[in-house]
C-alpha cells in the first residue's frame, strides 16, 4: 500500500541518501577502540530502516502532519469525560524553565529544593481541594492512579485484617479502566446496576455489600454527569461492612471549590492533572494521576514521599508499610509544574468559578438541545450532559453519523457510545473554557444536524466530507493489522 | 444562560449536591498570581535546582541528557499536536496517528522486533507490563529478573507482582558486572520470563544471547530492558539476537530529564505476542474513497472494550513524548544515531581512563571489568555519598551513590558521560574525585 501524493508520504518514503538533519558537539576526546571492547557479535551492522532527512524536510513533514489534527486550540472540543479545557500557555513556559526541565531526577535533594518545593506545595493544595490530605504524585495517568489507589486499599486491608478481601463493586456506568485496574490488583469485579435516575442504586449496593467486598469504586459526578446524591448513604453502607470507598476523580472539575470528596465519605481517589488541572493531553498523553487519601492511608503511599524537615525538603524512602514504587523516579514532574502553575494562576476564587462555569455551560447545552435530542436523564446535570440518538434513529441516523457531521461543521465530536448504559450516547462536556458565543455556535450546529437528520440523512451518513480522509474501514484494519511500514519490494 | 436553564442562580445549579456536603467556605489556597508574578515565583523555584548550566552533571541511571535538535521542541509546541486528545476520531487526527505509525516503525527497526506499541508511561511500567504479558503468554506465574536491572524498575515490578500474586526471583551479577548465567538458568526453570537490561544498570554490555538461551531452555520468554536507547546506535538490536520482548525507555530521544517525567515507555516484541500486548496500536487502514490512512486498532485487547478482561488497564500513555522520540530518531537517522552512540562511547571511555589515572593513588578503581557503553561504576571511594556531597560543593554532580540500591556497593558511584559532557568537565571530575 503506497500512497501516490508526496504530501501523503511517510518519513521513510521522503528519505534521500546522504541527507542530514543533525549536528553533534565537538569530538573533543580520542576515539576508544571498539574491537576487544564490545563483545563479539554485538556490534550493530546498521540502521537501514532509519530515514535520512534535512532539517527543513523534517520540519515540513511534521508541520504538515500537525495540520491534519484538531486540538483544543483549533476549536471547541466537547469530549465528555475527557475535560478538554484550554491549556494556558504560561504553563508550557513554566515547565520549560531550565531549572525544571533539566534537573536530573536523581540529583541529591539539596540540589533539587525548588523541584521538591513545587511537589510539596502541589500535594498540599490537592489535599485541601479534595479534603484528602495523604498525597502521592507518582502515578503517571488516571488509570495508573486507580491502580495505585486500589493497591493502597489492598495493603490497608491486609494490614488491618490480615487479608485483602475478594471483590470490588463498580457501577455499570464506570470507565473501562475501573474494572481493569481492580482486576490488575487481583480483585474480582462485581457490577452494580444504576437506578432509573442514572445514579448508583443504593439498594443494589446494600445487597451486594458483604464482608468479602474490599470496596466500592465509583465516579462522582458519575459518567452520566450526575452527582451521586446518595453518596453519604453509599459510603456508610460500605464502611459499615469494613469496606473502603474509591472515587475515580476524572470529574473532579465539576466540584472543585464546591464540595470535597473527603467530606462526603470518599476514602481515596485519583485526580487527572490532564483533566481538572489543565495540563495538555498531548494526543494521548502524558497524563498525571496523583492519588489523594485520608490520613489513615499515609503509611501505604508509594515511595518516595516529599517531606519537610528542619534541613529543608527531602524524599523519604523509609516507609516500611508502603505499597512500594509504581513508577521510576517521582512522577510526571513536568505535568506537576503545569498543574501547580494553573492553581496558582486561579487562586481559590478562580478555581471555584472554573467549576461553576463548567456546570453552567453543560446545563445550558442541555437546555438548548433537549427538544431536539433525547436526554435520558433530563434534570440538572453537573459538568457534562448525555444525549442519545433515539429521536434520530427514526430517520436511520445514528450517534456516529451525528458525530461525524459535527466534524464537517467545525467541531470535535463529543464522546460517543459511552457510558455503555445509554443507547447511542453522546456525551457533551463543554468545559468552562467556552464563552456563550462559542456554545451557541455548537448548539446551532447540533440543531442543524437534527434538522438534516430529518431532511437529508444521507448527508450525515457520508460525513465527514471536509477532512482529508473520510470514514475508515476499521474492521479490516483490525482483522489484518499493518502496524509498521515496510519498503515495497522492487 | 440561567434563564434558559430555568434556575435563579449559579448556586441553584449545585442543588444536586446535598447541602450537608457543600463547601461553605473558600478553599484554603494561596491567592491568585498574575502571569508575570507567577513566572517570577516559578523562576525563583527553578533557580534553586542544579541543572547543567550551574553544575557539571554526570548522572544517568535511567535518565539521560542528550542533545535534541531545536526544531523538536518547537514542533512539540504545535498546539494541534499537544492540545489534541487520543486519536479516537481518525478523520481529524491523522497527524497524531501517522506520527505514531512512524514511531512504531522506527522502534521496531531500532529494537529489531516485528512490532512495537504506541507507547507506555515509562520504562519501569513497560517492564512490569512486559513481565505480566510473559505470564499470560506462558500461563506461568513466576518471573526471573537480574539484579543488574534498574532498581526502580525492579521495585515497580515487585509492586505490580505482589498485587497479582506473581512471584519475582532476583538473580545476582558476576564480579565483572555481567549476568550470572548459571544462577539465571537455575532460577529460570518453570518461569514465565527472564528479564535483563541491555546495557545493564551499571552500564555493562551484557550479551542478550545468554539470557535468550537460558529462557529458551526453560520454555520462558526473554525480556530485554533498554533504558538508554542511544546504545542501540552501536549495539546489535535485541530482537535480532532472539529476544522475545523489549521493554524500553525512550526518554533519551528528545525528552528532557525533567526531574523524572513525563518520559516515554514502549514495548516492542515478536509477532506471537501481538494479541497479548498492552496499550494502543496504530494500524494502516483504507477510507471509503480507497485512500490510505491510519486508525487506532486491535482495540479489543483494551480496557474500554474488554474492561476487566483487558490486557492492561492503561489508557492515556505518552503520545507527545512518542512524537518527540519519533522526530529525534528521524533527525539523527540512519547515520546520526550510530555517530551519536559512538561519541557517547568515546567520551565515557575517556572519562573512565581519566578517573582511573587521576584516582589511582586515592585507590579509585573501575568496579566492573566488563565492557560498558556510556556509564560505568567506580569503586574505592569509601563513602560514595560523602564524595558526591563534597563534589557538589565544587559544582559537580559526580554520579549516583549506589548504596541505597546495592548495599555491597557503598564505596561506588555510577558515572554517566554523554556527548554533552565536555572534555574539560570530565577532566575536572577526574581531578575532583582524586582530590
Amino acid at each position: 500500500m503506497t500512497t501516490p501524493d508526496h504530501r501523503d508520504q511517510l518519513i521513510f518514503e521522503l528519505s534521500t541518501p546522504g541527507r542530514k538533519g543533525y549536528s553533534l558537539p565537538a569530538h573533543d576526546v580520542p576515539p576508544a577502540p571498539l574491537e576487544g571492547t564490545v563483545p563479539d557479535g554485538l556490534l550493530r551492522s546498521g540502521l537501514a530502516g532509519f530515514p535520512e532527512m534535512t532539517e527543513v524536510g523534517l520540519v515540513r513533514h511534521y508541520t504538515r502532519l500537525s495540520t491534519w489534527n484538531y486540538g483544543v486550540d483549533t476549536g471547541m472540543y466537547p469530549l465528555g469525560s475527557c475535560t478538554m479545557k484550554y491549556n494556558p500557555k504560561v504553563n508550557e513556559a513554566a515547565a520549560r524553565m531550565r531549572g525544571f526541565a533539566e534537573v536530573h531526577p536523581l540529583a541529591p535533594d539539596e540540589a533539587a529544593q525548588g523541584a521538591l518545593a513545587v511537589m510539596h506545595a502541589l500535594a498540599g493544595m490537592l489535599g485541601e481541594i479534595t479534603g484528602l490530605p495523604a498525597v502521592s504524585l507518582q502515578p503517571a495517568a488516571g488509570a495508573h492512579g486507580e491502580l495505585t489507589g486500589i493497591m493502597m486499599i489492598r495493603k490497608r486491608l491486609i494490614t488491618r485484617d490480615g487479608h485483602p478481601r475478594r471483590l470490588v463493586l463498580i457501577p455499570d456506568s464506570a470507565h473501562g479502566t475501573n474494572p481493569a485496574s481492580a482486576h490488575f490488583c487481583g480483585y474480582e469485579v462485581r457490577e452494580i446496576k444504576s437506578c432509573a435516575r442514572g445514579n448508583l442504586s443504593v439498594s443494589a449496593l446494600a445487597e451486594a455489600m458483604t464482608p468479602e467486598v474490599a470496596g466500592l469504586m465509583l465516579t462522582n459526578p458519575n459518567t452520566l454527569g450526575m452527582f451521586e446524591d446518595e453518596i453519604c448513604d453509599a459510603a456508610r453502607i460500605v464502611h459499615e461492612q469494613g469496606g473502603l470507598v474509591y472515587c475515580d476523580g476524572a470529574n473532579m472539575n465539576a466540584l472543585i471549590g464546591k464540595a470535597r470528596p473527603g467530606d462526603f465519605g470518599v476514602d481515596i481517589m485519583h485526580l487527572n492533572l490532564h483533566k481538572t488541572f489543565s495540563t495538555p493531553h498531548g494526543g494521548g498523553g502524558p497524563g498525571s494521576g496523583p492519588v489523594v487519601a485520608t490520613r489513615e492511608f499515609e503509611p501505604f503511599l508509594p515511595t518516595p514521599v516529599v517531606v519537610a524537615t528542619r534541613d529543608g525538603l527531602r524524599l523519604d524512602y523509609d516507609r516500611p508499610l508502603s505499597i512500594g514504587r509504581v513508577k521510576a523516579f517521582h512522577g510526571n514532574f513536568g505535568m506537576i509544574v503545569r498543574a501547580y502553575a494553573y492553581i496558582r494562576s486561579l487562586g481559590p476564587k478562580g478555581i471555584r468559578e472554573s467549576a461553576e462555569n463548567a456546570v453552567l455551560n453543560a446545563n445550558y447545552v442541555r437546555a438548548r438541545l433537549r427538544d431536539e435530542y433525547e436526554v435520558p436523564y433530563d434534570r440538572l446535570n453537573m459538568h457534562e450532559v448525555i444525549f442519545s440518538d433515539h429521536k434520530q434513529n427514526e430517520y436511520g441516523v445514528t450517534t456516529l453519523d451525528i458525530a461525524k457531521r459535527l466534524i464537517d461543521l467545525g467541531f470535535h465530536p463529543p464522546t460517543i457510545y459511552f457510558p455503555l448504559i445509554v443507547h447511542g450516547a453522546l456525551m457533551v462536556e463543554p468545559t468552562e473554557s467556552e464563552g456563550l458565543d462559542e456554545l451557541d455556535r455548537f448548539v446551532e450546529a447540533m440543531l442543524q444536524i437534527a434538522e438534516e437528520a430529518r431532511t437529508n440523512p444521507d448527508l450525515l451518513k457520508k460525513a465527514p466530507v471536509t477532512t482529508r480522509r473520510s470514514r475508515f474501514d476499521e474492521a479490516t484494519a483490525a482483522r489484518k493489522p499493518i502496524l509498521k511500514w515496510t519498503r515495497p519490494v522492487g | 444562560m440561567l434563564e434558559a436553564i430555568g434556575v435563579p442562580s449559579i448556586d441553584a445549579l449545585f442543588e444536586p449536591v446535598p447541602a450537608a456536603v457543600r463547601l461553605q467556605r473558600e478553599l484554603d489556597l494561596p491567592p491568585a498570581l498574575s502571569e508575570p508574578d507567577l513566572m517570577a515565583h516559578l523562576g525563583a523555584l527553578a533557580g534553586q535546582n542544579a541543572d547543567p548550566s550551574t553544575h557539571a552533571v554526570f548522572l544517568g541511571a535511567g535518565a539521560y541528557r542528550h542533545f535534541a535538535p531545536s526544531f523538536i521542541d518547537q514542533l512539540l509546541l504545535r498546539s494541534e499536536f499537544y492540545t489534541a486528545y487520543t486519536p479516537y476520531q481518525p478523520e481529524i487526527a491523522q497527524g497524531t496517528l501517522q506520527a505514531i505509525f512512524e514511531f512504531q516503525t522506527l522502534v521496531s527497526e531500532l529494537m529489531g522486533t516485528d512490532l512495537a506499541n504506541a507507547s507506555m508511561y515509562d520504562g519501569s511500567t513497560a517492564m512490569a507490563e512486559a513481565a505480566m504479558m510473559a505470564c499470560r503468554l506462558t500461563k506461568r506465574n513466576r518471573v526471573v529478573v537480574a539484579r543488574s536491572v534498574h532498581p526502580h524498575y525492579r521495585e515497580v515490578l515487585d509492586t505490580y507482582a505482589t498485587n497479582l500474586g506473581l512471584a519475582v526471583v532476583e538473580v545476582g551479577y558476576l564480579p565483572d558486572g555481567t549476568l550470572d548465567v548459571c544462577a539465571l538458568a537455575d532460577a529460570a526453570k518453570g518461569a514465565a520470563g527472564v528479564v535483563f537490561q541491555y546495557p545493564n544498570f551499571f552500564g555493562v554490555i551484557d550479551d542478550p544471547r545468554k539470557a535468550v538461551d537460558v529462557a529458551r531452555a526453560a520454555g520462558a520468554l526473554s525480556v530485554a530492558v533498554v533504558a538508554e536507547p542511544v546504545a542501540m546506535g552501536l549495539l546489535a538490536p535485541p530482537g535480532s539476537l532472539g529476544v522475545d520482548i523489549v521493554a524500553a525507555e525512550l526518554q533519551a530521544f528528545g525528552v528532557p530529564v525533567g526531574y523524572g517525567g513525563p518520559y516515554c515507555g514502549v514495548i516492542a516484541a515478536s509477532e506471537k505476542c501481538m494479541r497479548q500486548m498492552p496499550g494502543r496500536f496504530v494500524g494502516m487502514a483504507t477510507d471509503t474513497e480507497g485512500r490510505t490512512g491510519f486508525v487506532l486498532t486491535l482495540a479489543t485487547r483494551e480496557q474500554h472494550i474488554r474492561r476487566e478482561k483487558a490486557t492492561s488497564n492503561i489508557c492515556t500513555n505518552s503520545g507527545l513524548m512518542a512524537l518527540a522520540a519519533t522526530m529525534f530518531m528521524a533527525a539523527y537517522g540512519k547515520d546520526g544515531l550510530p555517530e551519536l552512540a559512538r561519541l557517547n562511547f568515546d567520551k565515557a571511555h575517556y572519562a573512565e581512563a581519566a578517573i582511573r589515572k587521576a584516582g589511582a593513588k586515592a585507590g579509585i578503581t573501575l568496579r566492573f571489568a566488563a565492557p560498558f557503553f556510556n556509564e560505568f561504576v567506580i569503586g574505592g571511594l569509601g563513602d560514595a555519598a560523602a564524595v558526591q556531597k563534597r563534589l557538589l560543593g565544587s559544582g559537580i554532580i559526580a554520579g549516583l551513590p549506589l548504596e541505597r540500591y546495592y548495599p555491597e556497593l557503598r564505596d561506588s558511584l555510577l558515572v554517566c558521560v554523554t556527548e554533552l559532557n565536555r572534555a574539560e568537565e570530565i577532566d575536572r571530575l577526574a581531578e575532583a574525585l582524586a582530590g
